[in-house]
């Protein structure tokens, strides 16, 4: 435990030291995607309910914070309101889109999620008129960097001589954040809450019968489930002082599914390093994959871009293949998986 | 005798297929109540229109004085019935002390802020589940399975966990569709001692069995289903010599 805190408290300070400031950068994205992963957890891992739209939350909660926070329309509300707001406006969301969804499984309900995520994207790319609401495809900028104790967290600060930069600034308020979600889904998932999601998931005609109100609970996964992303929009919007419709595509959702996936399904240590890998590797495979082949055939032969995701497909294709239950599955998985 | 369960006049149709026709019991309170037919009769039909899962087209069903109306499954269970599945249906990838947790559910009540805080209240309520788990894994004769992933158990087990699990929601009547399928002499001389301590501790049962022997040797009163319809009920003697049972069970030709 003291070991996982010193290295979370200095990884910012070495890596930010060894690699530059736009590798901190990086880590305050895993924290984000971490959040966004445990988000859908919940609903995916956890009830079982497939959902491709996922993104559509952390879009509200990104949208919110750009319309309460920026010059857009002239409103500086501060972070800490916000960000619970955002929590609050994306769980309602997410109860707004499990309602409709609440007899639909698998296959379904992937089709229908899917079609939110892209509804709740194309709102955002059109509500510049006849009012203009989201300023559309161009996007908000301008956005309040979020402050805390009144210190903007873009300003990097001076401890004694020693600079401290916005992005490690920015890194020690998201894995704060992070660690507090971990903190609820652990305690969420070891209750009476959790074991009913679990048992609609296995069988919801059983979960049923022992007296389960599979309505309710299951609208309860996607509230919590939102609400984890309305936040991690919000701290986006903040940090990346610009919001646009284009950050929350399809691709974000399945980008967000494959680490809960990759990870193992319904294990929180693994969802955890799913988001870490799958935010850190192809990042590190960008900038490693022009040197590397210019010093192997003297030149540039595959776009980089290119190249990441022929490899990003095909480290799918085998973790599935070879690990069908993630990469860190719980240890009853693992051993069903074994068998 | 007080009457536990009334069901006046059911009835359920799924397309062509009348499955309940006007089926009318009365179950008195700490009976072991038996409902037997044919393969397709409308057995698990009546189950699952008495717990909820299907919408009856008509009639009445009453628990206790108390009518059910239309209720959905989980207000059936929160009313006092508790069900096992013919075809056994447990949380595969649960523990077996966990599946009967989450029979605790319905008469529990922590919510999410009790479960994140966890709360004074909470913790003792959350041990208290696990407790009563414990102790009715011993009762069904699978204590020492309580760590057990559900799918991984035997046969037997898994029946007796669906049981244990029906349990725990503190059910006022029970109602097994074909306990003893698949199982062998023995577990099924295991599940006859069950559920004859089932009822020596007060607990209504109402059972649908294949087995002849296993019905008439536990059963009080037996009600006999044919084609969706209600042919006979009576004590299990009587049942058996009818001769429209008989008929039911043999065919027309040997009438
Ligand atoms: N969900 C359903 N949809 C359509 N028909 C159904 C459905 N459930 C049951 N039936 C039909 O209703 C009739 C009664 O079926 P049911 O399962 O109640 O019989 P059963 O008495 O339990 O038989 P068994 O002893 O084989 O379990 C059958 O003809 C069956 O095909
Ligand atoms: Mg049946």
């Amino acid at each position: 435990m003291a070991l996982i805190g010193c290295a979370l408290v200095i990884a910012p300070l070495a890596v930010g030291a060894g690699l530059g400031n736009a590798w901190v950068r990086v880590l305050d994205f895993a924290a984000l995607y971490i959040m966004l992963a445990l988000g859908l957890n919940i609903v995916v891992g956890f009830a079982g309910l497939l959902d491709l739209g996922y993104i559509a939350f952390y879009a509200v909660g990104a949208y919110l914070y750009a319309l309460l926070a920026s010059p857009h329309f002239g409103l500086h509300w501060p972070a800490w309101a916000i960000l619970p707001l955002g929590a609050a406006v994306a769980g309602l969301f997410g109860v707004l889109l499990g309602a409709p969804t609440l007899r639909l499984r698998g296959d379904y309900l992937a089709i229908v999620t899917l079609g939110f995520g892209e509804i709740i994207r194309i709102f955002l790319n059109n509500l510049n008129a006849p009012i203009n609401i989201t300023n559309g495809p161009k996007g908000i900028a301008g956005i309040d960097a979020i402050a805390v104790f009144g210190h903007r967290l873009s300003k990097p600060i001076d401890i004694g001589g020693f600079t401290v930069s916005g992005a490690t600034l920015y890194y020690y308020l998201f894995v704060a954040l992070a660690l507090a979600i971990v903190f609820v889904c652990v305690r969420l998932q070891d209750s009476r809450i959790g074991r009913a999601w679990v048992a609609i998931r296995e069988d919801e005609v059983a979960a049923k019968a022992c007296g389960i109100d599979t309505r309710n609970v299951k609208l309860l996964a996607f509230a919590m489930g939102a609400s984890f992303g309305g936040v991690a929009g919000g701290l986006f919007a903040g940090f990346q002082e610009f919001v646009s419709p284009e950050s929350f595509g399809l691709m974000e959702s399945i980008m967000v599914l494959c680490m809960v996936v990759l990870g193992g399904m319904g294990h929180i240590p693994g969802v955890i390093l799913g988001g870490l890998m799958l935010t850190v590797l192809p990042e590190a495979f960008r900038h490693g994959a022009g040197p590397v082949q210019q010093a192997l055939f003297g030149k540039v032969l595959l776009d980089p871009e290119a190249l990441r995701m022929l490899l990003f497909g095909l480290a799918l294709i085998a973790v599935m293949l070879y690990r069908p239950a993630g990469l860190w599955p719980e240890s009853r998985h693992r051993r069903e998986m074994a068998e | 005798m007080t009457v536990l369960l009334e069901a006046v006049g059911v009835g359920k149709r799924f397309g062509g297929v009348q499955a309940l026709k006007d089926v009318s019991l009365t179950i008195h309170a700490g009976e072991i109540y038996g409902l037997i037919g044919p393969n397709g009769a409308g057995k698990t039909t009546f189950f699952n229109v008495l717990t909820g899962l299907y919408v009856r087209d008509a009639g009445e069903l009453r628990l206790a004085g108390r009518p059910l109306n239309l209720a959905s499954p989980h207000e059936v269970a929160k009313a006092g019935i508790a069900r096992t599945f013919q075809n056994i249906r447990l949380f595969g990838n649960m523990t077996a002390c966990e599946n009967v947790m989450v029979g605790r559910h319905v008469r529990t009540q922590a919510g999410v802020v009790g479960a994140v805080l966890r709360t004074a209240a909470t913790r003792a309520e959350e041990a208290a589940i696990r407790r009563a788990a414990e102790e009715l894994l011993h009762y069904v004769g699978i204590g020492h399975c309580a760590g057990t992933i559900a799918r991984h158990l035997s046969y037997g087990d898994q029946r007796r966990l669906e049981i244990a699990r029906a349990l725990a929601t503190e059910p006022k009547l029970l109602a097994l569709d074909e306990p003893a399928a698949g199982m062998n002499a023995t577990e099924t001389a295991a599940l006859r001692s069950l559920i004859d301590g089932l009822r020596a501790d007060g607990l209504t049962v109402l059972l649908i069995e294949h087995d002849v022997k296993l019905v008439m040797g536990l059963c009080d009163r037996v009600a006999v289903l044919d084609d969706g319809e209600k042919i006979a009920e009576d004590v299990p003697a009587a049942v058996q010599a009818n001769p429209k049972v008989i008929e039911a069970y043999l065919g027309a030709s040997h009438a």
